[in-house]
């Protein structure tokens, strides 16, 4: 259980986290999203007692990191921005140095770092100095790392940067595989990386707090969720459609031709469409329900300067 | 202390996993060897002891300890590792004891790789052994201050090169402050008690009977306690800086 109260961090004068206020639970998934430079690193040193806040408080399991970081850092796993690593060790070095200091001992370590180099494909590079690895082996290696000690807490900064799709789809579901008792915060500004993993998301934008809910009311929030797109072989008279219950806008594309129908909101307007088109036998080729445009409701959300 | 254990470890081998560790030992062995036998004229002297040998440890320390101790911090900050090693549950104390005492094993190790120039004036002569162990027990001391002052600067900055220089900088006022130059400068216009702090200060004063074999208490004491301001000094600046 992590509980942020007014959470700041300035540098010099510049706010760069501005008033932060949350809880995650166990069991919560959080992405955290925003532009660059809106302040999710720095907030997110802060929540693994690396940076002190310059004002408001953390506790995790009710303990204050500024006094107990050492015992709070026990339980959390961290992944920092770059996946920074001592370049000169090899792998095994690596991970065997981090087993230690994370207090694994005798049979679990080696059993621990055999597993996180079977969850991460490691096999291959087990003996090659880390400096010498391509970018994608090197954010894997920090992830081996962060999840070594089974931590109840994981923190990843920018996890899947660097890795090529397949891997992207690898470390998804290593998150996904983790138990459901544990809480894990990953910072991305992959949109489609928060709807599949996360079951929470947050959005800050110039260190403040814009949006804390769920993907599916991030999703609800676009003008296009559940809005029907068609296309026609033929032009054909489409002026019923806007006419129909629910139907609150229609818009037409004048290169593609493709029509699309905005519902009132909650509305969905499916069937309607459906059983018009039928009425007119209108030459429908394509038909699609929208599901939201995550990069538009992201773009309104961190441009617009008041908060939700 | 496990931890400073498991950290001295992961330096030590990182050491030795690059080639400074062994570029280090190398330069140290041959210069220390030319001093003392082309400078120091070990044979010439005719007396079966080291002390042409130790006698230029503070000048060969001056360059060589600065290099080791260069990248200590100024790396980590570099890379961001520094990052990953303040969230694993290790403190900054821990840290800073941990790479000390690696980068002091190295010096160790150089030291102890002198031995032929024991095993060589025992063949000569009859030394007296305890002597040059003394004498080695307070070189590797005033090593050790060496080290801490130059693993600071370190702390100070991101950049080894100029961690270098600033530890050159900072070790060559404490070697200095005892020497004829820098005292008779203050002869002018200081009175005595702030020329013997001055001198006081200085590593040459303390090492120059460690030198002969004498390890005395203040003598020793002034390099611990050396090494413990300055160790404390980067802890400070290191929980200062860590992130910028
Ligand atoms: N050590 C630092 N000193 C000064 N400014 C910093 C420092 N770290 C971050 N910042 C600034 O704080 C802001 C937030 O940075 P960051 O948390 O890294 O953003 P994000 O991870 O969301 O891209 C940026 O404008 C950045 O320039
Ligand atoms: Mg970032």
């Amino acid at each position: 259980m992590i509980a942020v109260k007014n959470l700041s961090r300035y540098f010099d004068k510049f706010k760069a986290v501005d008033g932060l206020s949350f809880d995650i639970k166990a069991g919560d998934i959080v992405g955290f999203l925003g532009p660059n430079g809106a302040g999710k690193s720095t907030t997110m040193k802060m929540l693994t007692g690396f940076l002190p806040a310059s004002e408001g408080t953390i506790h995790i399991n009710d303990a204050d990191i500024s006094k107990h970081s050492k015992s709070v850092q026990k339980i959390i796993g961290y992944l920092p921005e770059g996946a920074p690593a001592y370049g000169d060790m090899t792998v095994y070095q690596f991970l065997l140095f981090i087993a230690q200091i994370r207090e694994l001992k005798g049979k679990r370590k080696h059993e621990r770092i055999a597993e996180v180099v079977a969850q991460l494909e490691l096999q291959a590079v087990l003996d090659r100095p880390i400096d010498n690895l391509s970018k994608g082996f090197k954010r894997r290696v920090g992830l081996a790392q962060a999840i070594i000690h089974d931590p109840k807490i994981l923190i990843l900064d920018e996890p899947t940067d660097g890795l090529d799709p397949n891997q992207k789809h690898q470390v998804r579901k290593l998150i996904q595989g983790l138990s459901e008792d544990k809480i894990v915060i990953i910072s991305t500004h992959i949109l489609e990386e928060v709807a599949a993993v996360c079951n929470r998301v947050m959005i800050i934008a110039d260190g403040a707090l814009k949006f804390d809910d769920t993907p599916l009311a991030l999703q609800q929030k676009s003008r296009f969720y559940q809005s029907v797109s068609l296309t026609m072989s033929y032009a054909a008279d489409i002026s019923g459609l806007a006419e129909l219950d629910g139907v609150d806008d229609m818009e037409v594309d004048r290169k593609t031709g493709r029509v699309t129908l905005f519902p009132e909101p909650g509305a969905h307007i499916l069937p309607q469409v459906a059983e018009h088109i039928q009425l007119r036998r209108l030459p429908v080729e394509d038909l699609h329900v929208d599901q939201g445009r995550l990069d538009d409701v992201f773009r309104e959300i961190t441009a617009s300067k008041e908060s939700v | 202390m496990r931890n400073i254990w498991i950290i001295t470890k992961r330096e030590f081998s990182s050491f030795f996993a690059t080639p400074v560790a062994y570029v280090f030992i190398a330069i140290f062995l041959m210069l220390s060897s030319i001093f003392t036998f082309f400078i120091g004229n070990l044979f010439e002297r005719g007396q079966a002891d080291l002390l042409p040998f130790f006698n230029f440890h503070p000048w060969l320390y001056l360059f060589l300890v600065p290099a080791i101790a260069m990248r200590t911090w100024a790396e980590e900050r570099k890379s961001g590792s520094i990052e990953l090693l303040m969230t694993l549950p290790v403190s900054v104390g821990e840290a800073v004891m941990g790479k000390f005492f690696a980068a002091w094993g190295v010096l160790a190790l150089a030291l102890a790789l002198t031995f032929p120039l024991w095993l060589t004036v025992s063949y000569l002569g009859a030394p007296d052994n305890g002597i040059i162990i003394a004498a080695y027990v307070g070189s590797w001391l005033m090593a050790g201050a060496f080290l801490a002052i130059s693993m600071c600067m370190s702390a100070m900055t991101k950049n080894q090169v100029v961690a270098f220089i600033l530890a050159i900088v900072v070790c060559f006022l404490f070697v200095v402050s005892g020497s004829g130059i820098v005292l008779d400068a203050f002869q002018h216009w200081a009175d005595n008690a702030v020329i013997d702090t001055v001198a006081s200060f200085s590593f040459l004063t303390h090492f120059e009977s460690m030198a002969k074999g004498v390890l005395a208490l203040n003598d020793v004491g002034y390099f611990l306690i050396t090494m413990g301001v300055w160790l404390y000094a980067s802890l400070v600046i290191i929980e200062q800086k860590k992130a910028d």
